[in-house]
């Protein structure tokens, strides 16, 4: 009998369905977030806007935000909503529920939260803008969401964001919302969710898997 | 060589003959199929009138669950298999599965994944209650404990089909006869070959997709919580990444069946032979590339939508081509109606229909409106019952006689046809009315003005449900007591390397390869 | 996209054919196809939802113009190419000319389906400035509406009672299709929809308005519609959800826009008048009577009408440690929700300080519960309670 061609063509088989679990498991998910960072898909934000990346989309060697051209004709509205996710019991709110800006002004609003729970807390907002075609405009250089938020039992704080709208944002687009889910992530260890949800936002970030294994 | 078969529990245990496994499979789904088709009945019960009745909407949703669960994995997909082991070795002209041993595990797993999925169902919390795709949150930090049982049972089930697949096509592959060319073989073992290609690709997939669902419930991972950077999205990315391969993995073997049948009984060559074999093959690479389009509300940008449409109106050419190519077999052929052609008819028919819809729904904005209706409902059940069901139960009709050297009763076969094509009519002809309305699919209850339309479909349910028993009395009727038989080819028009063979099959065929012209 | 002649003469073919009729009445609730007379899709009252309609009309007759054909073939053949006629087959089996020919028109045909359909897409991709912006989040098994700008927020979930569900009372014209508040929007507006979820994935679906997005937590989608005529327009959640997926209805209610206008100017002193109301004290009858009411709607879908829960899935609330125990961890658990278990809300931002009050006090004592102590529980309470203890 010819085993050794049977055996042959299995064993390639059983490697191409070893291979093809490794991708479902260790390439699809990274594939999909740089699929989404490149289209906004899912109106995800990227992560804390650098200058470096201003100077490579600018294509110019300026070194300060405050070069980045402003289109004074054009003004954006640009509305803030908070979400609690599941259980999370905290009050979260903006401050200040829409504002106008002109591409390319950097903006500073900030978002209401209190815990007042009888517990100390730890809380991760994850973003997320709509229009979709509007996600890679919106750029922020200072965020709340890019760091987990403790907040002791009882007590309040304001939450900073930072952000511009890109000057390229397609003309069609005048109405963006930039939404917060306030998630509660006190049970999980919150040393290690830290770096995992903001190190998320960035280029150089592994794969979730990693952080478990 | 020339040994019969062991005696006793053992001949079925340690069974590495393809025949003896090819039965155990087809045994088993019929099984299955009882199971999940009992599940549809509750349903289809529970629906007859609006209100809660016999059960309550936890239990509502641990049925459709299960139901969709068992049908796709433990009735349909295994059927083929079982056909498949009986039918490859005879058709190419090979002695047995390349790969015995791996052949009898592949089976011999399967009673373990799905009594592991089973069980659950009498455990505290319930059994599955997400649907059968699962979508996270709702299978990862909603679901009731036993979620871990359903990944493992759906891991064993998986790996039972890598198995069969590797092995169907290490034989396809190895242990063809002398002079069976690929381009030679009859279209099943083409469609099979296609087939396990795309099992074995896909699987993995699932398989990495509760994978995933087990590490974010147990290990407090974030592939698809949003609060650790995660995205449930991406869940449905890797589920139809593997479901829509899937679900032509279930037809695709359907389709040599059909391109069996329709030759036979109209007493002519299969019209277009090479072009069935591109079209199969390119409705299978096709397969890959048209995902999204289940998930047309989920809020993808305008570029993304675009391009699963387009992409999917492309499948409708290749399936045309099959449809086209088996009409034209018929046409100045000479037709006589034996219960496996009238399930073969019936299945051509059903199954554009089925295509018709599907062309409907993927046009994206059109699907704003039957996305999640009764619509895809009616849709899927066009292509996965009157596709594949009709097609197997069409196969057993036409190659049983050759198994088991006894004729089926032919009037309580076309008796058993008649009632299911109208059972199965009746049941889901009105569903595409209750989508198209706005009734969603996985209700529990409803409001009212959806009641008529429901109890037709209940009624129809119940009868077609009937007819598989009518199916189950005929089949072992006819191994027990069917007229005998030894023609070697059974049919009058029947064409192939099997039909050379003894009737009944022997236990062993083919020990020294036949000649092939 | 068909003209609108094009239009009126597909449904009038529709109509005398197949018996399709769903007009929408300019009056009040939109009248509906039921019984046998429920065929088709609805055409709507938005202009998307036109579109739609005419895009799937469209797709139907060409389908039936080629199943016609297809079929017709095939029948003919069936009968004509019978072996009892007495035939001898032919033995043709390929011809690359016929092949090619049907390899090729039904990819033009798709072509020609491809272009009106493309339009019908960017239209629903539309983002020019809209009137109002409306905020809506999925629940386990409720949707939230919050005006925004406006300060209108509030839950609409269904009105129709267990009872009438498990047939211990009569069901209503729109069982499982009314809710206690429906989401109220002006008649010729852009409304924008701002869709997420708190918990799982959700639909929203209103079929006449030619909506449906799914609601994703911790994501936001958004979608569009501009309804042509006042009416009540019901629609249903279309993804899976959990147990009360099938019990979380939709009610849009299109009006004038000066109605709309009061009915908000309604919203915001009604909201005044609930915050006047806290201070109130309320007597233990009054409580377990708002109490009892509040809890079945709120409470019961997991806790059940007896307070027995689901073994497994949902803790019973009859003889349990919460409603006996000490009040503060009692209105931790029905404001904050519960920190081991997912499905447990914090129902602080979603009930009214009377509301929780009145369940808590309900809790308490029904069903033959004693608690220890701190029988009943005031709305100020609730507010102290909420506001740091």
């Amino acid at each position: 009998m010819a085993t050794n061609p049977v055996r042959k063509t299995a064993v390639w088989l059983l490697f191409g369905g070893i291979g093809m679990f490794c991708f479902a498991l260790f390439v699809l998910p990274p594939l999909y977030d740089v699929f989404c960072e490149i289209t906004g898909l899912g109106g995800k934000t990227s992560g804390p806007y650098t200058q470096e990346q201003g100077a490579q989309q600018n294509g110019a060697q300026q070194n300060g935000t405050e070069q980045r051209p402003v289109d004074l004709e054009r003004v954006v509205k640009v509305q803030f909503v908070a979400t609690n996710n599941g259980a999370m019991p905290w009050e979260f709110k903006p401050l200040v529920q829409e504002v106008k800006v002109h591409p390319g002004q950097a903006q500073k609003v900030a978002f209401y939260a209190r815990n007042a729970t009888r517990r100390d807390m730890v809380a991760q907002a994850i973003p997320s803008v709509t229009p979709i075609s509007a996600a890679k405009f919106l750029h922020k250089t200072e965020c709340f969401c890019f760091n987990n938020q403790p907040l002791k039992a009882g007590e309040s704080a304001d939450f900073p964001l930072v952000f511009f709208i890109d000057a390229e944002l397609p003309r069609t687009v005048n109405t963006i919302t930039l939404s917060y889910t306030l998630f509660d992530i006190t049970k999980q260890g919150t040393e290690q969710k830290a770096e995992q949800s903001t190190g998320k936002n960035t280029e150089q970030d592994a794969p979730p898997l990693a952080a478990v294994l | 060589m020339a040994h019969g078969p062991a005696k006793g529990i053992g001949r079925w245990l340690f069974a590495t003959n393809h025949k003896d496994i090819g039965t155990m499979y087809l045994w088993f789904s019929f099984a299955m199929f009882l199971l999940g088709g009992f599940f549809a009945m509750v349903i289809r019960a529970e629906l007859f009138e609006p209100g809660m009745q016999i059960i309550k909407p936890e239990f509502f949703n641990q049925m459709t669950t299960m139901h969709g669960l068992i049908m796709v994995f433990g009735a349909i997909m295994p059927a083929f298999v079982g056909l498949a082991n009986w039918l490859i070795p005879m058709q190419i002209g090979a002695p047995d599965m390349a790969l015995p041993r791996m052949n009898n595990l592949s089976f011999w797993i399967l009673p373990f994944g799905f009594a592991l999925l089973a069980s659950t169902l009498f455990m505290e919390g319930g059994a599955p209650n997400f649907g059968w795709t699962f979508y996270a949150p709702l299978s990862t930090t909603y679901a009731p404990p036993t979620v871990n049982f359903f990944i493992f049972g759906i891991h064993i089930i998986g790996a039972s089909s890598i198995m069969g697949s590797i092995n169907i096509v290490s034989t396809i592959l190895n242990l063809r006869a002398p002079g069976m060319t690929l381009m030679k073989m009859p279209l099943f073992a083409w469609t099979w070959l296609i087939t396990a290609f795309l099992l074995i690709a896909v699987m993995p997939v699932l398989a990495g997709a509760v994978t995933m669902m087990l590490m974010d419930i147990n290990f407090g991972t974030s592939f698809f919580n949003a609060a650790g950077g995660g995205d449930p999205v991406l869940f449905q990315h890797v589920f139809w990444f593997f479901g829509h391969p899937e679900v032509y993995i279930i037809i695709i073997p359907a389709f040599g069946v059909i391109s069996a049948i329709i030759p036979t009984f109209s007493r002519k060559p299969l019209f277009g032979y090479s072009s069935m074999v591109y079209a199969t093959s390119a409705i299978a690479i096709l397969s890959f590339v048209v995902w999204a389009h289940h998930m047309f509300t989920v809020g993808m940008p305008l570029a993304g939508e675009l391009y699963f449409m387009y992409a999917t109106l492309l499948i409708a050419v290749p399936t045309g081509v099959k449809v086209f190519n088996w009409i034209s077999t018929m046409f100045r052929g000479a037709i006589t109606y034996e219960t496996p052609m009238l399930f073969a008819i019936a299945f051509v028919i059903l199954f554009t229909l089925g295509g018709f819809t599907g062309l409907m729904l993927a046009i994206a904005p059109a699907d704003i409106q039957y996305h999640d209706s009764y619509f895809v409902v009616a849709h899927f059940h066009y292509v996965m019952v009157a596709g594949a069901v009709f097609s197997m139960t069409a196969a057993v009709y036409y190659w049983l006689p050759k198994w088991c050297g006894r004729m089926y009763n032919e009037a309580l076969g076309k008796t058993q046809f008649w009632i299911s094509f109208i059972g199965f009519n009746v049941t889901f002809f009105p569903q595409h009315f209750l989508g198209l309305a706005g009734m969603p699919r996985r209700y529990a209850d409803y409001s009212l003005q959806f009641t008529d339309w429901n109890m037709v479909s209940s009624v129809g349910a119940f009868i077609y449900g009937a007819s598989q028993l009518l199916f189950l009395y005929n089949v072992i009727s006819t191994i027990r007591s069917g007229e005998k038989t030894d023609d070697p080819k059974v049919w009058e028009g029947a064409e192939g390397l099997e039909w050379t063979l003894p009737t009944p099959a022997p236990f062993h065929t083919f020990s020294t390869p036949p000649d092939v012209k | 996209m068909v003209s609108k002649a094009k239009r009126l003469i597909l449904s009038t073919l529709g109509t005398v054919l197949l018996g399709f009729a769903t007009q929408a009445s300019a009056s009040g609730e939109a009248e509906r196809p039921d019984g046998w007379s429920l065929l088709n899709m609805t055409e709507g009252v938005t202009g998307v939802s036109h579109s739609i309609y005419d895009l799937h009309m469209l797709i139907f007759w060409i389908c039936v113009v080629i199943g016609v054909i297809t079929f017709g073939v095939m029948f003919y053949s069936m009968y004509a190419h019978r072996k009892s006629s007495g035939r001898t087959p032919s033995n043709f089996h390929e011809s690359t000319a016929v092949e090619m020919a049907w390899t090729i028109i039904p990819a033009l045909i798709l072509v020609v389906m491809a272009f009106p359909a493309t339009k019908g897409l960017k239209d629903l991709y539309d983002t020019s400035e809209a009137d109002i912006d409306i905020k809506i989040t999925g629940y386990q098994w409720k949707w939230q509406y919050e005006y925004l700008g406006e300060g209108v927020e509030f839950i609409s979930q269904s009105s129709t009672s267990q009872a009438s569900i498990y047939g211990k009372a009569p069901k209503s014209e729109f069982y499982l299709e009314e809710v206690d508040k429906p989401v109220v929007i002006p008649v010729g507006k852009k409304v924008r929809f701002l869709i997420t979820a708190k918990d799982v994935i959700h639909a929203w679906w209103v079929p006449q308005l030619g909506v449906k997005k799914d609601a994703v937590p911790g994501f936001i989608n958004e979608t569009w519609a501009r309804a042509d005529e006042p009416g009540i327009y019901r629609g249903r959640c279309a993804e899976l959800c959990g147990k009360g997926h099938a019990f979380m209805p939709i009610v849009v209610n299109a009006v004038p826009e000066e109605e709309y206008l009061a009915w908000l100017a309604a919203q915001k002193a009604q909201a005044a008048v609930e915050k006047e109301a806290i201070n109130n004290t309320l007597t233990f009858d009054e409580l377990m009577t708002s109490g009892e009411a509040a809890y079945n709607r709120s409470c019961a879908s997991c806790h059940g009408v007896a307070g027995e829960g689901i073994p497994g899935a949902f803790p019973a609330l009859k003889d349990s440690v919460i409603a006996l125990g000490p009040v503060a961890d009692h209105l931790d658990m029905v404001i904050n929700g519960s920190q081991t278990n997912a499905a447990m809300q914090a129902f602080g931002g979603q009930l009214s300080e009377a509301d929780i009050a009145a369940i808590i006090t309900y809790e308490r004592n029904a069903w033959g519960n004693v608690p220890e102590a701190d029988k009943t529980v005031q709305p100020v309470d609730v507010l102290k309670f909420k506001q740091g203890q």
